[in-house]
C-alpha cells in the first residue's frame, strides 16, 4: 500500500505493522503526532496494545520497562526536554537488557525555548548504552523501527530511532506501507527470555557489588558491538522481502572521492546533490550518511575513509567545550590507522538553522582550499 | 529458602542482574547496629510489628508470638515505634 504520511506518523506506523504490545508516551512538540495516532490506532483496534497514559517522560519510560520487563513489545516517543528527563531511565532500560524502541525527534535543547532541529537531545545521551540510528526519510523511518524491533530484541539492548524536528517530522512523503504478513514473517513475535514470571519468581536489578557489575558492564558493551553485523544482516534480510536495503552507513559517489563529507540524517540528504554539482564540476567528492551512531562503525568507516586526502565532517550538535560529537567519534576511529586523512569539522545548522546546499558546498569548498585544519570547530555563517 | 547461587564466570550470569531465586539469598542481618528484642510478658500477639517490618523479617511463632529473623533484620526499629504495647525494644549489637 502506498500512502503519503508525514515523519511522526511513519513511526506510529512502524510501531503498529511490528505489533507493539505497550505504548507509553508523554506529549511534546514536535513528537505529539506519534502519540496522537498510535492513541487512535489503539481506540479503533487497529493496534491490539495497551495504551499507558502518563504524567511525565520519566514516567513514560518507567512504564516502558515494566512493560518490556514483563514480556511485551514496548513502543515511546519524545524530543529533547522529554529526552533528557528520561535520562536516568534510559541507563536503566539498558542495564536490565529490555530491548524498548522509541522514536526521538531531534529538537535544540532550551533555554531560549525552541522547537527546531538539533542532534545535541539524542547525542546527549549516547553514552546510555541506547543503539542509535539517525534516519533520512520519511520511508527509512518506518522501515527503521521494524529493523530496530529485530535488532533488538536479538541482543536485549534498547534502540532509539532519530529523526529531524519538521524537517522530517513534519515532512510528508510518499511511503511504501509494508503487508503485515511480510512485516509479521520478517519479525516473529518476541519472546522474552528473563521475563517476570510468577511461575519462577525473581529480583532484578537488585544491589550488584564490584564482584559482579564490571562483568554486567561487559556483556552490555559485547552484545551491542553485535549489532554491528545485525544491521547488515537484517538490512540485507529487508531487502530481500521489501526491496529496501538499510546497514549502518550509506555511501554517495564514494567510490573514487578524494574528498569525503561525512554527516547525518537530513543534511545528508542535502548533500547528495551538491555532489553531484561538485562532480559536475570535475571535482572527485563523495558523501558518508552515517545511520547508525550507536554502536559506532570505527571499522567499516577506517575501510572506507583510510588513504582518502581530505575528510570534512558536518555536525548539527555540539558537544561545549570540544567539538561536534560526529566529528570526534569519527577522529578517534581513524586515530590509530595509517594513511589516516586530515579531518575538518564543521558545526552548521543549530538550532533549525537551514543548511541549504550553498552552505554545504562553501564548506566543501574551504575544505579543498585548506591544506590542513586549523581548529577544532568551523562554525558556519556566525552573525558577527 | 533458595541456596546461594554461586557464579564462576560472566557466561554463568543471566545478562541483567536478576536473582535466580528469591531474595532469601540476600541475607541483610549484618547491616544491624541495633537489635529488635520481644518482651514477650508484654506482647499481647497483635501482629503490627509483623505487618509494618519493610523487610518481611517478622514471622509468627506456633503461639502467636512475632520472632525476628536475624539473618534478614537491617535493625530500622519500625517495629519497635509500632508497637502499641512497647514490647520491642531495640538493643546494642555488640
Amino acid at each position: 500500500m502506498q500512502k503519503v504520511m508525514m515523519g511522526n506518523h511513519a513511526l506510529s506506523w512502524g510501531a503498529l505493522l511490528s505489533r507493539a504490545e505497550v505504548i507509553a508516551a508523554y506529549p511534546i512538540t514536535p513528537q505529539t503526532e506519534v502519540v496522537e495516532l498510535l492513541s487512535n490506532m489503539c481506540a479503533d483496534g487497529s493496534l491490539k496494545a495497551e495504551f499507558i497514559k502518563v504524567e511525565s517522560e520519566h514516567s513514560a519510560m518507567a512504564a516502558s520497562m515494566g512493560a518490556s520487563a514483563a514480556g511485551a513489545r514496548t513502543f515511546t516517543a519524545t524530543s529533547a526536554q522529554g529526552l533528557a528527563l528520561m535520562h536516568e531511565v534510559l541507563h536503566w532500560a539498558t542495564g536490565a537488557r529490555l530491548p524498548i524502541v522509541m522514536g526521538n525527534i531531534n529538537r535544540a535543547m532550551a533555554p531560549p525555548w525552541t522547537i527546531w532541529t538539533e542532534q545535541t537531545d539524542s547525542i546527549a545521551q549516547r553514552d546510555t548504552g541506547w543503539i542509535q540510528i539517525y534516519t533520512s526519510s520519511i520511508q527509512e523511518i518506518l522501515d527503521s523501527v521494524i529493523q530496530a524491533y529485530k535488532v533488538a530484541e536479538q541482543i536485549y539492548i534498547p534502540a532509539m530511532i532519530v529523526l529531524d524536528s519538521f524537517v522530517l517530522s513534519h515532512t510528508n512523503e510518499n511511503c511504501e506501507v509494508p503487508d503485515q504478513d511480510k512485516v509479521d514473517a520478517y519479525l516473529p513475535r518476541f519472546e522474552n527470555a528473563y521475563k517476570l514470571d510468577t511461575e519462577k519468581p525473581a529480583a532484578f536489578g537488585g544491589l550488584t557489588g564490584p564482584d559482579w557489575y564490571y562483568e554486567l558492564r561487559y556483556k552490555i558493551e559485547r552484545d551491542i558491538q553485535k549489532a554491528l553485523p545485525l544491521f547488515e544482516e537484517t538490512g540485507k534480510e529487508f531487502e530481500e522481502m521489501f526491496g529496501r536495503y538499510y546497514g549502518l552507513i550509506e555511501t554517495y559517489k564514494l567510490d573514487d572521492a578524494d574528498v569525503v563529507l561525512v554527516t547525518s540524517a537530513s543534511i545528508a540528504s542535502t548533500a547528495r546533490p551538491v555532489i553531484d554539482q561538485m562532480r559536475s564540476e570535475g571535482h572527485k567528492v563523495g558523501l558518508i550518511r552515517i545511520r547508525v551512531f550507536r554502536p559506532f562503525p570505527s571499522e567499516l568507516l577506517r575501510k572506507l575513509l583510510s588513504g582518502r586526502k581530505k575528510v570534512l565532517v558536518v555536525d548539527r550538535n555540539i558537544s561545549f567545550g570540544m567539538s561536534g560529537a560526529f566529528y570526534a567519534e569519527v577522529k578517534a576511529a581513524l586515530y590509530n590507522v595509517k594513511g589516516r586523512p586530515p579531518m575538518w569539522g564543521y558545526i552548521a545548522g543549530l538550532g533549525g538553522r537551514d543548511v541549504p546546499m550553498d552552505v554545504i558546498k562553501g564548506m566543501i569548498e574551504q575544505t579543498m582550499k585548506e591544506d590542513h585544519p586549523t581548529q577544532d570547530i568551523i562554525w558556519i555563517g556566525v552573525k558577527r | 529458602m533458595s541456596e546461594e547461587i554461586k557464579w564462576e564466570k560472566e557466561s554463568d550470569m543471566p545478562l541483567m542482574a536478576m536473582s535466580l531465586g528469591r531474595m532469601t539469598v540476600n541475607k541483610t542481618g549484618s547491616w544491624r547496629n541495633l537489635r529488635p528484642v520481644i518482651d514477650k510478658e508484654k506482647c499481647n500477639k497483635c501482629g503490627i510489628c509483623w505487618k509494618f517490618c519493610p523487610d518481611v523479617s517478622i514471622e509468627i511463632d506456633s503461639e502467636d508470638y512475632p520472632v525476628v529473623i536475624l539473618d534478614f533484620c537491617k535493625g530500622c526499629g519500625i517495629c519497635a515505634v509500632e508497637c502499641p504495647k512497647d514490647a520491642i525494644g531495640m538493643v546494642k549489637e555488640a
